[in-house]
């Protein structure tokens, strides 16, 4: 009984050691993860919200993406710039539910050329914005999707 | 530690490191309904992603719920060599975190 007991004490001490790390560790290791934009149901409060501005279109963004997808679950998307001192790069989705799809940190040292995959609603405008030098530069692109579908 | 998400292959080319990185997860977005009880799937996705190469950071997304399953990530980025180490630490929107490292083939 005493024995039972004291495992039980144990265990209960170690989980609460566990709850304690896991909700204090990633505030403190982190880059802050902005509620506001990933939660901004259109597009420009969620630009202003992450990045504090609107961006203007340049042909130094390259988004690749393609012209159908067949599976709205699983979009390629590739980002790329030749632009000097990227710092960020996002990428959103104007006719999703919360159109920020990601924020990518580009410190120096690392390509501005990034490829991950996206979920996308319905057919919408794919948009890339470039942080560079403190300014924001952005390409966009229609994408098809045809849900459930059979080949586009 | 409990066996990692994360599925890293880094590979040095000349003088930068290529990097793909896949994390094994759900990303459950918090819209999906659960068709037998009708109930709202609650959301349980990937916030966070950092990869560190000797004690620098190379790469950071911060990630919302329209990144698909399983998240894809590749990106190439100056230094690196054949044997380093790379450190990943990943928040899941629950808070749950952890750290994992791969080696550079």
């Amino acid at each position: 009984m005493s024995m039972n007991r004291r495992s039980v004490v144990k265990a209960i001490a170690a989980g609460g050691a566990l709850v304690g790390a896991s909700v204090l560790m990633p505030r403190i290791a982190l880059a802050a993860w902005s509620e506001k934009a990933f939660s901004a149901e259109d597009q420009a409060t969620a630009m202003n919200e992450l990045l504090g501005g609107s961006p203007e279109a340049s042909a130094e963004v390259t988004l690749k993406a393609p012209d159908i997808a067949e599976n709205g679950a699983v979009v390629p998307v590739t980002v790329r710039s030749t632009l000097a001192n990227v710092e960020s790069m996002s990428i959103f989705v104007e006719n999703n539910p919360t159109p920020l799809v990601v924020e990518f940190m580009v410190p120096a040292g690392t390509e501005a050329d990034v490829a991950t995959r996206l979920r996308m609603g319905k057919t919408s405008n794919v948009t890339a914005v470039v942080k560079a030098d403190g300014k924001l530069y952005s390409a966009s692109k229609e994408v098809k999707v045809t849900i459930g579908g059979c080949g586009g | 530690m409990a066996k990692g998400i994360l599925k890293v292959k880094a590979k040095a080319a000349g003088d930068k490191t290529k990097v793909k990185l896949m994390a094994k997860h759900i990303m459950e977005t918090g819209l999906r309904t659960d068709k037998k009880t009708g109930e709202k799937i609650p959301e349980m996705y990937l916030k966070e992603l950092k990869v560190m190469h000797g004690g620098k950071e190379v790469f950071a997304a911060n990630m919302g719920t329209a990144v698909s399953k399983n998240p894809y990530f590749a990106f190439n980025f100056a230094g690196g060599a054949k044997g380093d180490e790379l450190t990943m630490t990943w928040v899941e929107s629950t808070g749950k975190t952890a750290t994992e490292t791969a080696k550079i083939k």
